[in-house]
């Protein structure tokens, strides 16, 4: 595979990686030794603009990012209202706030429960705290991932979670990264590293919400650690505006017995990728990863999910719903790797989508790797418009086509919805999608509709 | 009520489709005309062609309600006039549960006619008494509409559906003769109860055994688009008896 370089867009992030590196130099050395890895990869890579002969983005225009310029200016001030009036919110949840890539106590708000230690990453990495020396930047370091390799050039602050072995979390713990308002366009490397030890369970949201209405650059990177028989239930919500680009990497690292789910509710952004792999490194680890993708105007979603089976007896299920409108772009690229070695392995994937008018387009590409003989696998994905014979059962019972072409498109998210279980989350997501279906209808056309 | 007047009607976009070639059927307050006829006279097509399903075209004739033309009105809005289509196959809808969908659809008759939306309240506690007088399982209507419900749950929930509307003409297009006697005596129960001089049926039914349950006053045997014969219940008994054959070799047609 060949990777094009962009030099120019590399340039527009040097002269800002010099400074960073300059006013960065007390940081521990193994630190500014993963910035320096990290800043020669991405030098090397560039943005991936190039789409030809670039099987991962085959279908993700980045020339409107590769032509942005991004200052460096400082946002400005944030206060814990507007945050609760954009992002789900609920006074008993454990939520770290991190505002344009710095943690802030202040809007923070932290209960000390017994077993969690979460807050600043920054602070985590100069006290030297648990595993962070060896666990940050080690799962997300694929070197032909761009977005990674800059963001990770960038590592100063963010969230850390961690959970203390045999610890039962009761509540939820968010992370809420939030972009400042400001007039001109900054980039953001948001960081969240979660441990959770062995036994241990937690619920973590991430939410990422954008207060400005500008066009914003964010790579947020994600990694998470599940200890031996721990479980993760996580939730993604992406509500950047829609002049923004949101390129997220998270990345899982599952030993033996664990469970993890993530559940991923994406709807902001210009151009947006939510890129999630998890690694099944020991039998009997299994994962579940959902989500719902909305669209419209012109704006692209990819969700792009890869699991790899590294040992026997694991399971992963991939389950993913979208619906599109507009002149709007989503791509499902989900993948499953099973290696030789993890036999009786159980995986499936699924990608649904509800196309709305004649001018989407959906990359729906499910696809297995399968080097072991004792698996059970299954795929598919679909891309269908609004039932006529259900529209006309609805209109007959005095339901016009506008409200019942609603309900349809409610009930193809709702099985979706059902899986954000936290009240005040579960809420959230029922209200923006609520807010969000008249938009994608107002976008719709007949050929919506078969 | 109904006045149906040299009604033609084909499908949509294709040529030459004509199905319905000339209806004419007059339906008091308070009467349950059955429709039958064999397989492919137009029966189904006469009652969704009624309830305006955009599938097919009127090309010529005339259909009033209490006075008032009909044709060009969507479905939605024959529904605020009174008119329900029960279907013989009615949509599954995942993730739309019965309430939300009933509660949707009266709110949109009461903004039709510029009435008052019932509130959640007076609506839940009408449903449920409609839920337990249909007896259908509570907790089905909790789940998504239709999806995974058997033959018989389905025509329990349309009775529910008719409960709850209250129309004034409901259509049972209950043509297929695949029915079992379970979901035959549900739509049957259904009819009886809602049966009141304020309200008129329309039964579209391909065998007598329907009849056997629903009592109509008139019975109208409709052959290749046109209605050959009317009579009372016991032309039901005659073709019942002697099929449709007679019917077909009088309009020339291979039985």
């Amino acid at each position: 595979m060949t990777l094009a370089t962009s030099p120019a867009a590399v340039d527009k992030f040097s002269a800002a990686y010099e400074t960073f590196a300059a006013e960065n130099a007390s940081s521990p050395k193994w630190l500014k030794d993963v910035r320096q890895h990290a800043w020669s990869t991405f030098a090397e890579l560039g943005l991936p603009t190039k789409r030809r002969g670039n099987e991962l983005w085959k279908y993700t225009n980045l020339q409107p990012l590769a032509a942005a310029d991004f200052e460096y200016s400082a946002g400005g001030s944030v206060t814990q209202d507007q945050i609760k009036a954009t992002a789900p919110w609920d006074d008993t949840w454990n939520t770290v706030v991190v505002v344009d890539g710095k943690f802030n106590t202040e809007l923070s708000n932290l209960h000390g429960t017994a077993g969690l230690n979460a807050g600043s990453l920054s602070e985590a990495i100069s006290a030297g705290t648990g595993n962070v020396e060896s666990q940050l930047a080690s799962l997300a370091g694929r070197e032909e991932y761009a977005f990674t390799a800059l963001s990770t050039a960038f590592i100063d602050d963010g969230a850390y979670v961690a959970v203390d072995a045999g610890a039962e979390l009761e509540g939820v713990v968010q992370v809420v990264f939030v972009t400042s308002d400001a007039a001109s366009s900054r980039a953001s490397y948001p960081r969240l590293l979660v441990d959770a030890g062995e036994g241990s369970s937690v619920v973590l949201i991430e939410t990422h919400v954008n207060l400005s209405e500008s066009a914003q650059f964010s790579a947020p990177v994600v990694e998470m650690f599940a200890g031996d028989g721990s479980t993760i239930r996580h939730y993604r919500i992406q509500m950047e505006n829609e002049a923004s680009f949101h390129l997220g990497t998270t990345r899982i690292h599952q030993l033996s017995d664990t469970n993890f789910t993530s559940t991923s509710f994406a709807v902001g952004a210009s151009v947006a990728r939510n890129d999630v792999h998890t690694l099944l490194d020991a039998p009997g680890a299994s994962c579940t990863l959902r989500g719902l993708y909305m669209t419209s105007g012109s704006q692209q979603q990819d969700q792009e999910i890869s699991t790899t089976h590294a040992k026997p007896g694991c399971k992963s299920d991939q389950y993913y719903k979208g619906i599109l409108s507009g002149k709007s772009h989503a791509v499902f690229s989900g993948k499953v790797v099973v290696m030789r070695d993890a036999q009786k392995s159980e995986a499936s994937q699924k990608d649904l989508n509800l196309l709305l008018s004649r001018g989407v387009e959906i990359d729906a590409k499910p696809s297995l790797e399968i080097y072991a003989d004792d698996v059970i696998a299954a795929h598919g994905a679909t891309a269908g418009h609004v039932d006529r014979d259900t529209l006309f059962y609805l209109q007959s019972r005095g339901v016009d086509e506008d409200a019942a072409k609603a309900i349809l498109v409610r009930g193809f998210a709702e099985e979706m919805l059902n899986e954000f279980k936290p009240q005040a989350l579960n809420d959230f997501v029922e209200r923006v999608t609520d807010e969000r279906i008249p938009i994608l209808l107002a976008e719709s056309d007949s050929l919506g509709t078969a | 009520m109904l006045e149906i007047k040299n009604l033609h009607a084909s499908v949509v976009d294709i040529e030459n489709s004509e199905i319905l070639k000339g209806i004419n059927l007059s339906i008091g307050k308070g009467e349950v005309h059955a429709i039958m006829g064999p397989n492919g006279s137009g029966k189904s097509t006469l009652a969704n062609v009624l309830m305006g399903r955009p599938d097919y075209e009127v090309t010529d004739g005339s259909v009033t309600l209490d006075g008032d033309p009909i044709l060009d009105l969507r479905a939605d809005q024959r529904a605020h006039l009174g008119m329900f289509l029960a279907f013989q196959y009615p949509a599954e809808i995942p993730g739309v549960r019965p309430w939300q969908f009933l509660k949707a659809a009266l709110d949109s008759k009461a903004e039709a006619r510029g009435e008052d939306k019932m509130t959640v309240r007076n609506f839940s506690k009408l449903f449920d008494e409609k839920v337990a007088a249909v007896g259908i399982n509570p907790d089905l209507v909790k789940r998504s509409l239709n999806e995974g419900f058997s033959g018989g749950e389905k025509k329990r929930n349309e009775m529910l559906q008719l409960e709850v509307l209250q129309p004034s003409l409901a259509i049972l297009d209950e043509t297929d003769s695949g029915l079992d006697v379970d979901a035959l005596r549900i739509v049957a129960e259904g009819v009886n109860s809602m049966r009141s001089p304020e309200r008129s049926f329309i039964v579209v039914t391909h065998y007598q055994r329907l009849l056997n349950y629903i009592k109509p006053d008139v019975v109208h045997i409709l052959v290749k688009g046109k209605i050959v014969k009317t009579g009372g219940p016991e032309l039901a008994l005659e073709v019942e008896k002697n099929g449709y054959k007679t019917y077909l070799d009088a309009v020339g047609a291979n039985a």
